[in-house]
């Protein structure tokens, strides 16, 4: 990790949202509003099978009758859900053989996030496959995957190409009723990204996805479906980064993870859509449903930076339901200004000698709220289950608040759950210290934060090390002085 | 090199340094001693640039430049060095990792390039060696759990890698053992020469065995009550400081 934090400060010197652009390029969006022939419309506009427009019209038969959770710690002002529209595309059909055929504003914004194509493809075995608004754009290095016969693609393709499996596995894990915004998102999700690992297939490359939020008012709903058959390995990085607009943009994405006997998929997100400005005006409400399933000797990891959104409602989860699998949840959870986050993860131990260790770093600033929700749950079959549980809180200055919020469910009384937490403060010392070798206090900020986070960057993947330590500076710039 | 005039400092409108002067010029070794509480490490935190403290009469001066508007990591970056007599942790950051950083940063500050990696490797195995360090110790996460001689020894580690131009040294020794006393003081013997200078600050003759200064200073109460050379030392250790407050009285 060594060179790259000199790198990093020089791209550091602007102050503001670094991604806060706009692209202008036509859209074709639907009207706005929700009803069944709205989702009808979405449907078709996809060219779906019959059987998926009808999923999409049961998710909102059960959406209509729930209601938006409010037990989280955060408050905002509830979206008008009539006022969305849920569907833009970039209007030049994305079926392009090179990349020359792509459109160059398009290409501009890519080159603006700092991941042209171009440049990924020449990155050593990232594989991308780029959302821009709903439809996927750009896909690269397909032929390398499919000569293993790894499928990688938009899920919009997948249901034209794959229907067996999607159909065999969407809201297998996350069911259409599961939750309000889960419930919106099968009926309306626009895109996202599907991903098959055959049997015994270890995947030669990390799977990258990027998405962003394009569309004035334009919701975010991506789907996302990751299967690993029996005994393969996936290790999937998904980054986000989104420009800066006035209005607040709602975000409710659902992945799926499957892992099947023997199977460990590696599932990491930076996370940077817009939080709102210093005077938390703005930002993006981000509700997601992320769980993953492993079966037997299956091993699931989440990895998180979320460093961006006004509002986070993110819980990754595990369901160990196969003997001895593992579920692992690394996160850092940054606030700053008036950004909120209850983010944490599910661990929930069905089969025998499950294991599962979550360590969490919640990071805040400014009068941000930062509060951590994992719950473990313990089935009465689970024997020897066992869980470790780190919450480590850094607070910068006295206006930020950080909660910690650990449930334990244990039916069964071989089980182990251990729980660790702390909370501790940037101190002047230990700022004062850093100065006088040398180190102004934003260097001293950022050094500090990424020893305190350094647990959880270690298990991301090296090129997304960078990213991440890059946002987490970005995102704590001009805390404290 | 350093000038000090007059200086008077105060926390919480509480004066603790009331009129300070002491000149080091380069070359020079002088040794800082006095009572618990006189304003030895306040002392060195304001000559660093602790901003806690407000100077409200007097000037620092170094190099003929007044640091009263220099910020404590331009200081730095001018050479000012300060072992800490309580150096704080900063966990998950290796020992490596923050002087590395620490250099680059001054580096940059003098419009230098980054120090290539393989000429920092070098010179953290010289120094490393110097101080006779583990060098398992250094990937550590600094201060972390270390032993009190272990992070004196750490601070003189990295004044070493820092090569500063004014060196201070707020009670390095207590917390040595016998041998690190020595292996210590022989480290900055010899980072020693005509161009730097070093204010020791110690309650203990032992270690002025090793560095042997060129002047003895007693802080009282804020105030620098006597100067002498190095027997003024032997003096202290032989009777204390009780004869010394009640001359300051007279
Ligand atoms: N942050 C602070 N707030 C209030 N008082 C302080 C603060 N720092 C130092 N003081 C006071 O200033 C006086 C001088 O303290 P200082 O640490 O400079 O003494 P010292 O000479 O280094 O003592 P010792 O030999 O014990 O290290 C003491 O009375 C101390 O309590
Ligand atoms: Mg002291």
């Amino acid at each position: 990790m060594a060179y790259t934090e000199e790198e990093l400060k020089k791209e550091l010197e602007t102050k503001e949202y670094e991604y806060g652009f706009y692209t202008d390029i036509e859209s074709d969006t639907l009207p706005v509003g929700l009803n069944e022939e709205i989702i009808i419309a979405i449907s078709k506009k996809k060219e779906e099978p019959d059987w998926m427009t009808a999923w999409r019209l049961e998710a909102f038969k059960h959406w209509k009758e729930m209601e938006e959770p409010d037990w989280a710690n955060v408050h905002y002002k509830k979206p008008d859900f009539q006022a969305i529209s849920y569907y833009s595309a970039p209007n030049k059909k994305p079926k392009y053989n090179s990349l020359d055929e792509v459109d160059p504003e398009l290409l501009e914004t890519f080159k603006k996030l700092g991941i042209s194509v171009d440049e990924q493809k020449k990155l050593a075995g990232v594989a991308v496959d780029i959302v821009m608004d709903s439809v996927s754009v750009a896909t690269t290095f397909k032929k390398t995957l499919a000569e293993k016969g790894i499928i990688f693609c938009s899920i919009s393709e997948a249901i034209q190409e794959h229907p067996e499996l999607v159909k065999k596995y969407i809201g297998t894990v996350v069911p259409q009723r599961d939750n309000f915004y889960a419930a919106l998102n099968s009926a309306v999700f626009s895109d996202g990204s599907f991903c098959y690992i055959p049997k015994g297939v270890r995947c030669p490359m990390e799977l990258s996805t990027y998405f962003r939020i394009n569309q004035a008012g334009t919701g975010q709903f991506e789907r996302t479906l990751v299967i690993a058959d029996e005994g393969s390995y996936v290790s999937y990085l998904e980054g986000c980064t989104a420009p800066s607009r006035d209005e607040n943009q709602l975000h409710a994405a659902v992945v799926e993870l499957i892992a099947l006997d023997d199977a460990e998929i590696k599932y990491s997100t930076v996370q940077n859509w817009f939080p709102g400005d210093k005077e938390g005006k703005g930002g993006v409400f981000n509700f997601v449903t992320k769980r993953g399933l492993c079966e037997k000797n299956a091993k699931i990891s989440w990895t998180q930076v979320e460093t961006g959104s006004a509002v986070t409602w993110k819980y990754p989860s595990c369901v160990l339901k196969g003997d001895n699998s593992i579920g692992e949840f690394y996160s850092i959870a940054v606030t700053n200004n008036f950004q909120q986050a209850d983010t944490g993860t599910k661990m929930v131990h069905l089969g025998k000698n499950t294991r599962s260790t979550i360590i969490s770093k919640g990071i805040s600033a400014g009068k941000s709220q930062n509060s951590y929700r994992g719950l473990v749950q313990v089935n009465s079959r689970a024997e020897n289950a066992r869980n470790f549980s780190q919450c480590d809180s850094l607070l910068m200055g006295n206006e930020c608040g950080a909660h910690t919020f650990p449930y334990i469910e244990a039916k069964n009384k071989s089980a182990q759950i251990e729980h660790e937490a702390t909370t501790s403060k940037i101190g002047e010392d230990q700022i004062f210290y850093c100065n006088q070798r040398g180190i102004d206090t934003e260097k001293a900020i950022a050094l500090i934060v990424n020893g305190f986070s350094k647990e959880v960057l270690n298990k991301l993947p090296m090129e997304f090390a960078v990213e991440a330590q890059k946002l987490l500076e970005i995102s704590l710039e001009g805390s404290v002085g | 090199m350093l000038k000090i005039k007059d200086l008077h400092a105060s926390i919480d409108d509480k004066e603790i340094l009331k009129g300070i002067n002491l000149e080091v010029k380069a070359g020079e070794v002088h040794a800082i001693m006095g009572p618990n509480g006189s304003g030895k490490s306040t002392l060195s935190a304001v000559i660093a640039g602790k901003e806690e403290f407000e100077v409200t009469q007097g000037s620092v001066e170094l190099d003929g430049e007044d640091l009263d508007e220099v910020a404590p990591e331009e200081r730095a970056h001018k050479g000012v060095f300060l072992s800490f007599q309580y150096p704080v942790e900063i966990p998950g950051v290796s020992v490596t990792n923050f002087i590395k950083t620490a250099i680059n940063e001054s580096r940059k500050a003098r419009g230098m390039e980054e120090m290539p990696a393989n000429e920092m490797l070098k010179m953290i195995r010289e120094k490393s060696e110097l101080l006779d360090i583990d060098r398992k110790f250094l990937s550590r996460s600094l201060n972390e759990g270390f032993s009190g001689g272990e992070k004196k020894r750490n601070e003189i580690f990295q004044m070493a890698m820092l090569e500063p131009k004014l060196a201070i040294l707020d009670e390095t020794d207590s917390g040595l053992d016998i041998d690190a006393l020595r292996i210590v003081a022989n480290g900055v013997n010899k980072l020693k020469s005509k161009d730097n200078a070093v204010i020791v600050i110690t309650h203990y003759q032992r270690l002025l065995e090793y560095i042997v200064p060129d002047f003895v200073h007693v802080l009282h109460n804020g105030k620098i009550v006597k100067s002498g050379g190095k027997e003024l030392a032997l003096e202290l250790e032989e009777k204390g400081y009780d004869w010394i407050k009640n001359e300051a009285v007279v």
